[in-house]
């Protein structure tokens, strides 16, 4: 049983409604619709399920018809025809009250421009949602107060919305939808009129309070890098249309059809792939079993200067390099235990390749690719290049070493 | 040619405009003497209270609240004190008094009954489409013809003069409080209804305050052309400076028509900057 679940719903706007909805249901498209009726597809049969605790991203240029959808979903919009539950409910069988309610005590929306009441104070703004509802004065302004202080706000809670900047301001919608402390957030392109790095703060700030408050949220947004980010699964629309539902790796590694795949060329690839995409399969020595002489044999099978230090558990502990193992030879060890470096730095498999750039090329060696201390991978300058570089031969390569 | 349209009957749009006067005021001439005797006690009232205020006091007063109300300037401050001055050594203080309360009744009144009809036409588009002609109609129609009416139910005197005011100066705050309200950003608008407003709550703590300053705007509108109807409705014999100015006319005395002419746009430009700069204070 999802939290949200949307079934066959269809939004049709302008004349001519019920002939257009027929159009629906023989499933012709929305330009044939148009031509033959006058009338324009909002959404389009879209049916999904979104989970408690989930984010969920509804990702699609503009005139998908994502804002539409998101507004079906606490009826500021009706729907033509289909069915939308929020736990169970079907809100499009609710009278007025009763989808008020739903509103104030389920549901908050942050907008895009924020959406903020420009004659009320910040503080007035968060209490918003609690003052409708016709809570105390008192307890709402602490309710209020609470929130703006969590978002780090309170200083600021007698200015006006337009003395603040753009991030404040958003700052402040996200509050005053958390003071109502509702299930389901509704985010309609909430970060899209920020600047960039302003932007990447606010989703992690949105992903650090998932982490703390496990919402249902919906995140309208057009811009796939933010979809991939932080969407735990996403929703792909064109033409009102819903053309895929998966998580950000399915929908790389498994595009639906070419709308997709053209929509995913424009990916930065080091916001996407992991560490264990890129990684490649270690040529190790047990530092147990092996000796000097094993390990100059296997540096020269492979063609490497530098071999991982692994016990027989396959621990991770080390590497050796060529020159080191040479010596070692020369002075007639049996064992490479006295040879092992530890400056090598590692890194866990589901980090993402943005995030270990710097770690690279600042390394003199290769980076072990470390999980639960077990060695699964190397990371090793060039092929992770490599992989950042061209989409298809970068996968392709990459698919090649592992 | 010539033949057949004369030859149509007129028709007798006059006699039935007539006859629904007549009705009216056979039937409703006890409401209409009510408001008749009500309405001029209660504006007497106001006139003697204004008029028992020593003018220089009056005189300082306005001129302080318009030094405050243009953030301490004193631009409109020196004009409001000089203007009145002025009026009062022409000997017109009591027209000017007045006319003030011939202004601020039809105002008050237009509003009242403005402001709900604005907003029922920007919450409903049905209303709109209905109300907008009639406004058209109020607009065109030479201010003159309200006088018939209002002579007809209320006789003549001052409350057949703000009758006639009312319906004259109605249409701009009107109009611009549905222009205010269909103004309010939607996003704004999606805002309350999001959270769960009702439509009272949605109307009050955000429709209002938002389109308050073109509501405004409308009402300085409507209180400049209840002004502009002072002089008209002397003709029925409502009192103030529009009196001054059709005895002059009616006399040819070119002099007095100019005193009392320029004492009317003296004032009309203190009410216009003031009610403006009450909109921009913040």
């Amino acid at each position: 049983m999802g939290k949200i679940k949307v079934e066959n719903v269809t939004k049709i706007f302008g004349k001519h409604i019920n002939s257009a909805l027929k159009l629906v249901e023989q499933k012709k498209d929305k330009t044939e619709i148009l031509k033959q009726t006058g009338a324009t597809i909002g959404v389009y049969d879209a049916s999904f399920t979104v989970e408690e605790g989930e984010i969920f991203v509804i990702m699609g240029l503009s005139g998908s018809g994502k804002s539409t959808l998101v507004r079906l979903l606490n009826h500021l919009i009706e729907p033509t025809s289909g069915n939308i539950y929020i736990d169970g409910e079907n809100i499009s069988k609710m009278n007025k009250q009763q989808l008020r309610t739903i509103r104030r005590e389920k549901m908050s929306m942050v907008f895009q421009n924020f959406g903020l009441f420009p004659q009320r104070t910040v503080l007035e703004n968060t209490e918003y949602g609690l003052e409708v509802r016709g809570i105390p004065k008192e307890e709402r302004r602490l309710k209020a107060e609470k929130a703006l202080e969590n978002a780090g706000l309170l200083p600021y809670k007698d200015q006006y919305p337009s003395q603040l900047s753009g991030g404040m301001q958003q700052r402040v919608g996200l509050a005053r939808a958390l003071a109502n402390n509702p299930d389901i957030l509704l985010m309609d392109e909430a970060f899209s009129a920020l600047d960039p790095l302003i932007r990447k703060d606010m989703q992690d700030e949105l992903l650090d309070l998932q982490q703390k408050v496990r919402k249902t949220i919906i995140f309208i947004t057009h811009d796939l890098n933010e979809a991939l980010r932080i969407g735990d699964r996403i929703a792909l629309m064109k033409d009102g249309k819903i053309i895929q539902i998966g998580t950000g790796e399915e929908i790389l590694t498994n595009p639906a059809n070419d709308y997709v795949r053209t929509f995913l060329e424009d990916v930065d690839r080091s916001k996407v792939l992991t560490v264990e995409n890129a990684m490649i399969r270690p040529m190790s020595v047990n530092i147990e079993l092996d000796g000097p002489k094993v390990a100059l044999k296997r540096m020269r099978d492979e063609k490497v200067s530098v071999l991982l230090a692994v016990d027989k558990k396959r621990d991770y502990i080390g590497y050796i390099t060529a020159d080191d193992a040479l010596e070692a030879s020369k002075r007639g060890e049996k064992s490479v235990m006295n040879i092992v470096r530890v400056d090598m730095p590692t890194v866990p498999p589901d980090m993402l390749i943005q995030d270990v750039l710097g770690i690279i090329s600042e390394s003199p060696t290769p980076v072990a690719v470390v999980k639960d201390r077990k060695l699964v991978g190397v990371l090793i300058r060039g092929v992770v290049i490599q992989a950042l570089s061209s989409n298809s031969e970068g996968v392709q390569l990459v698919e090649q070493y592992t | 040619m010539s033949n057949i349209l004369d030859s149509m009957p007129r028709l007798p749009v006059a006699d039935l405009t007539e006859n629904v006067m007549d009705w009216l005021t056979d039937s409703f001439s006890p409401l209409f003497n009510f408001f008749q005797k009500g309405g001029k006690s209660a504006m007497e009232f106001i006139t003697e209270m204004l008029i028992a205020v020593p003018p220089i006091i009056f005189i300082i007063i306005v001129a302080l609240i318009a030094f405050f109300a243009t953030r301490r300037k004193f631009g409109l401050a020196v004009f409001t004190l000089v203007g009145l001055l002025f009026i009062y050594n022409q000997g017109l203080w009591e027209e000017l008094m007045n006319t003030i309360t011939l202004v601020i009744f039809a105002s008050i009144i237009a509003i009242i009954i403005g402001v709900p009809i604005g907003i029922l036409m920007s919450k409903s588009s049905v209303a709109e489409q209905i109300i907008k002609p009639i406004l058209d109609f109020m607009q065109t129609m030479p201010g003159f013809v309200y006088l018939i009416p209002a002579v007809a139910f209320f006789g003549i005197g001052v409350v057949p003069g703000v009758f006639a005011s009312v319906i004259f100066a109605l249409p701009p705050t009107v109009r611009f409080t549905n222009l205010g309200i269909r103004q309010v950003p939607r996003e704004l608008v999606e805002a309350a209804d999001s959270y769960g407003s009702t439509g009272w709550q949605k109307l009050i703590k955000v429709e209002l305050p938002l389109a308050k300053s073109t509501i405004m705007a409308g009402i300085n509108q409507t209180v400049l052309l209840s002004l502009s109807m002072v002089v008209i409705a002397s003709m029925i014999g409502a009192p103030g400076l529009g009196r001054e100015v059709l005895s002059a006319l009616q006399r040819a005395q070119v002099g007095n028509g100019f005193v009392a002419g320029l004492s009317l746009v003296i004032f009309a430009i203190i009410i216009d900057r003031l009610t403006q700069s009450l909109n921009k204070k913040k």
